[in-house]
């Protein structure tokens, strides 16, 4: 086993952002707002370098798909101990139109290319609250998931993974290679200390096309209107 | 006329050398004559923004344009900068802190993790070797709890700060690491019960050992900040010298140890403010010091006691502008919600007056601190110590009415502990205090330029003398054309200009103040000669119009820099700038007119003889209204 993991950032609004909906009702509005690492991806992230540190696998590669400011959220990923990052450049137009299905499908490639052994990601973004990524790319690969996963350990060339779903928890035993999708309580992130982020400014980020994995990234959604949830009616007690 | 450049010639050459030796002894600064004559050899290029407007001359080249970094270092800030928020907003209990006047170990620790302790230290001992602009950066995040920025304050900004810029390798290489990692904390130990401002009293002695291989310290120190957990010290005790054969008592610098024994500390003040920091009485009681830990050269004390406390000022504009924003975020919430007279408090005039005031404080705190900071970063030793004192006085007290007001917008809850409002008040009284009280460093910015102003006019007299025709008819020409009003060009705006024409009217009003400046210093100094250093209401005014000069300058040039590469919301900033521009002209005409002579504005002789009468009696000494005579 190659001992590598795949950990997927995304680069969403900042959760404490109180979001406005554009004039043009065509999406939010995201210039000039504060962004920053998904938070589930942050679980992510922190448990692959948790694995690592156990010395249960050799080295964490953050991916993560955007325009150049994707970049940070990367770096972020290697202040908290990943070894490398690879930037998938969509921007402009793509970028708008980027979901679950075309990140799966450029998550597959990268994981076939990288010879990885296991795929961490969030369960979820807080943007846009999709829950697809992770089950897409399993399928895409044909290997076992484990989503929302509030524990896992390594045993052998196994994955004992305990799920948090609707009935209670899970305990699952699933094979390697897999994609796990973390929930809320897999872990506490650790901070990026700022010894940590001058450390990373040497750690490399590889920019690669969709293209040159063979992926298109042409959506097959198309959003019609954006608008802000109805207000609040005044209750009656 | 020849008559009157004689008795300026012989005022003002006297004065220049008197202001010297009375600045030294009043002010207790006597290592300023060392770094003038120093100054005077080795003359460094970045000396002289402030310091020439006492000339009435703008050095245009060294403020625009406004500092800039490079694309990588705005990105590393960002980077930087997240975790530190991140871990302020989620894991500092500033109530609580303020509550129990401690930090919790936990948050202490969190902060060494995050590498806060070493900011400026070199990375070859361990620090993260950022420069000044990015230290003043955190330091808005890390000013939203008082009792943590002071803390951290006390231990790098002037803690350690001597062995950063005074220490040799072996020092450095053997205490920077552990003082980076935060394993050991540092406390600067200069203040004594006698000696505060007047530091140059300090008694605390330290004595050659027999062997020639210790000092032995003796004497106490009070108001240390970190004193009950600091492992280093930088302590100053007087030593004896001899210099030309003379025995002499100078101020030396040293490192000691808590280890080295015989240190004692008191209890912690119980302090209004920024509770969380710890306070203390330091008594040494013959501790011995190794030669190897004198920090420079014996005698040289108080020269690296100034540098320090110089180099750690201007953070103190980035620190407000952090709290103020944060402020006007919180207070603006409550202004836009709460409702009185069926209206929300954000229409009412006064309210809003409070919001554009916290506006344009921060702003021009922001301006003057990364244009000090960016001044500072440049390569070279540049002497901002002017600089920065105008940054202190200006962000300490804008600071404290900025805050005052937040909580008056809240009305009675900004007067409960339930809101931090109260404790950002009660935090930021000893801003005009520590760091040299804002007296003090009026006194300093004034008289140093003064001193720097009379030393060149002199100079220029002294041509005269040797029989420059040329020079002398520039200074009557120039004296005759400002006398008769003609309109002032000091090269801000216009074909050459430095500044964008949409400021083009802020900069030529500070074009007058800078030229009216320049003609009140030198009456000033033909007026009063040496005696002008126990004229503190005149040297409050001069301090007072210079600050406001350097803001101006600041926000101008930001401005501008703005609108050149259009950052979001230039248009705000222009109004900004200008608002202030305007405000500040009026306030420094008006000094300026209070310090001319037999001014009816000066209201001085009768606020001396008032101030007389009751400091003799200790008391009010008025009558009381009700009583009667017989």
């Amino acid at each position: 086993m190659s001992g590598r993991v795949l950990v997927g950032v995304k680069r969403v609004i900042d959760y404490a952002v109180k979001i406005r909906v554009k004039p043009d009702n065509t999406g939010v509005v995201t210039d000039g707002v504060k962004h920053s690492m998904n938070p589930f991806c942050e679980i992510a992230v922190e448990e692959a370098v948790k694995l690592k540190e156990k010395k249960l696998i050799k080295e964490v590669v953050a991916v993560s798909c955007g325009p150049q400011q994707s970049q940070e959220t990367i770096r972020t990923a290697l202040a908290m101990g990943a070894d490398r990052g690879i930037h998938v450049d969509v921007s402009g137009k793509d970028y708008e139109n980027l979901g679950p299905l075309q990140v799966s499908k450029i998550l597959a490639a990268l994981a076939k290319q990288e010879d990885a052994q296991l795929i961490l990601l969030g369960k979820q973004a807080i943007d846009d609250d999709c829950n697809q990524t992770g089950q897409m790319t399993a399928a895409l690969l044909d290997w076992p998931q484990g989503t929302f996963a509030s524990e896992v350990s390594l045993e052998g060339d196994k994955i004992n993974l305990v799920r948090e779903i609707d009935g209670g928890l899970e305990h699952i035993k699933i094979n390697t290679p897999a994609v796990i999708t973390a929930d809320l309580r897999l872990n506490t992130p650790r901070y990026a200390t700022l010894p940590n982020i001058m450390k990373a400014k040497k750690k490399k980020i590889v920019t690669v096309k969709p293209a040159d994995l063979g992926v298109d990234v042409t959506s097959r959604l198309e959003v019609l209107k954006v608008e802000e949830p109805p207000q609040r009616q005044a209750g009656r007690v | 006329m020849m008559n009157m450049n004689r008795l300026i010639v012989s005022r003002t050459f006297r004065i220049g050398e008197r202001l010297l030796g009375c600045h030294a002894r009043h002010a207790g600064q006597e290592e300023l004559r060392l770094q003038q004559r120093r100054s005077i050899k080795t003359h460094c290029r970045h000396l002289a923004y402030a310091k020439d407007l006492f000339l009435g001359q703008v050095n245009k080249a060294e403020v625009f344009p406004y500092p800039e970094i490079g694309n990588d270092e705005v990105e590393e800030i960002k980077q930087l900068v997240a975790p530190v928020e991140k871990f302020f907003s989620d894991d500092v209990d500033s109530a609580k802190i303020d509550r129990e006047a401690t930090i919790p170990l936990e948050t202490l620790q969190g902060l060494k993790d995050l590498g806060l302790f070493g900011i400026m230290i070199p990375e070859e001992y361990g620090g993260l070797g950022l420069s000044h602009t990015i230290y003043a950066r955190l330091n808005e995040i890390i000013a939203l709890d008082g009792s943590i920025a002071v803390t951290l304050a006390a231990h790098q900004a002037i803690g350690l700060k001597g062995i950063l810029i005074a220490g040799n390798e072996a020092q450095k290489k053997k205490y920077l690491p552990k003082l980076a990692s935060g394993e050991h904390i540092a406390a600067f130990c200069l203040t004594e019960p006698g000696s505060g401002s007047d530091a140059a009293s300090i008694q605390t002695r330290a004595t050659l050992s027999e062997d020639g291989k210790h000092y032995l310290i003796n004497g106490s120190k009070i108001w240390i900040s970190n004193g009950g957990m600091a492992d280093i010290m930088t302590v100053f005790a007087r030593t004896e010298v001899e210099v030309d054969g003379v025995k002499k008592d100078k101020i030396s610098a040293f490192i000691v140890e808590r280890a080295f024994g015989g240190i004692a500390s008191g209890k912690p003040e119980d302090k209004l403010g920024i509770r969380g920091s710890n306070t203390c009485e330091l008594s040494f009681d013959n501790v011995p010091v190794p030669v190897e830990n004198v920090i420079g050269e014996i005698g040289g004390g108080f020269k690296i006691a100034m540098n320090i406390l110089n180099s750690g000022r201007f953070s103190m504009g980035s620190s407000c502008a952090g709290m103020i924003k944060k402020l006007i975020e919180l207070t603006s919430e409550y202004a836009a919600t709460r409702k009185q007279f069926n209206k929300s408090l954000s229409e009412f005039g006064m309210i809003q007056e409070k919001f554009a005031m916290m506006a344009l404080n921060a702003f021009v705190m922001e301006s003057m601190a990364y244009l000090t900071a960016g001044m500072m970063d440049r390569p070279g030793v540049p002497d901002c110590s002017l600089e920065a004192a105008m940054v202190k006085v200006f962000s300490s007290e804008g600071g404290w009415i900025c805050v005052s007001e937040a909580l008056q917008v809240l009305g009675g809850l900004g007067y409960t502990k339930n809101y931090p409002f109260e404790r950002f008040v009660r935090d930021c009284r000893i801003l005009p205090i520590f760091e040299g009280t804002n007296e003090i460093l009026r006194m300093y910015i004034t008289l140093t330029g003064m001193q720097y102003a009379g030393k060149i006019l002199t100079g220029k007299i002294k041509e005269m003398k040797k029989g420059n025709i040329g020079l002398a008819i520039g200074m009557v020409s120039k004296k005759l054309r400002t006398s008769l009003g003609a309109s002032v060009d000091l090269g801000l705006t216009g074909k050459d200009g430095v500044v964008h024409p949409s400021l083009e009217d802020s900069a030529k009003k500070l074009e007058q103040n800078v030229s009216l400046f320049g003609s009140t210093v030198e009456s000033l100094l033909y007026r009063y000669g040496k005696t002008i250093v126990d004229e503190q209401l005149v040297l409050k005014r001069v301090a007072d119009v210079l600050i406001h000069m350097y803001a101006m300058t600041a926000v101008l040039s930001r401005a501008s820099r703005s609108i050149s590469i259009g950052l979001r919301n230039h248009d705000h900033e222009v109004l900004l700038a200008n608002t202030f521009c305007n405000d500040a002209f009026f306030k420094n005409n008006y000094w300026m007119v209070q310090l001319q002579k037999h001014s009816p504005e000066n209201n001085d002789a009768n606020i001396k003889k008032i101030a007389k009468q009751v400091l003799e009696n200790r008391a009010y000494i008025c009558s009381h209204p009700l009583e009667r005579t017989y």
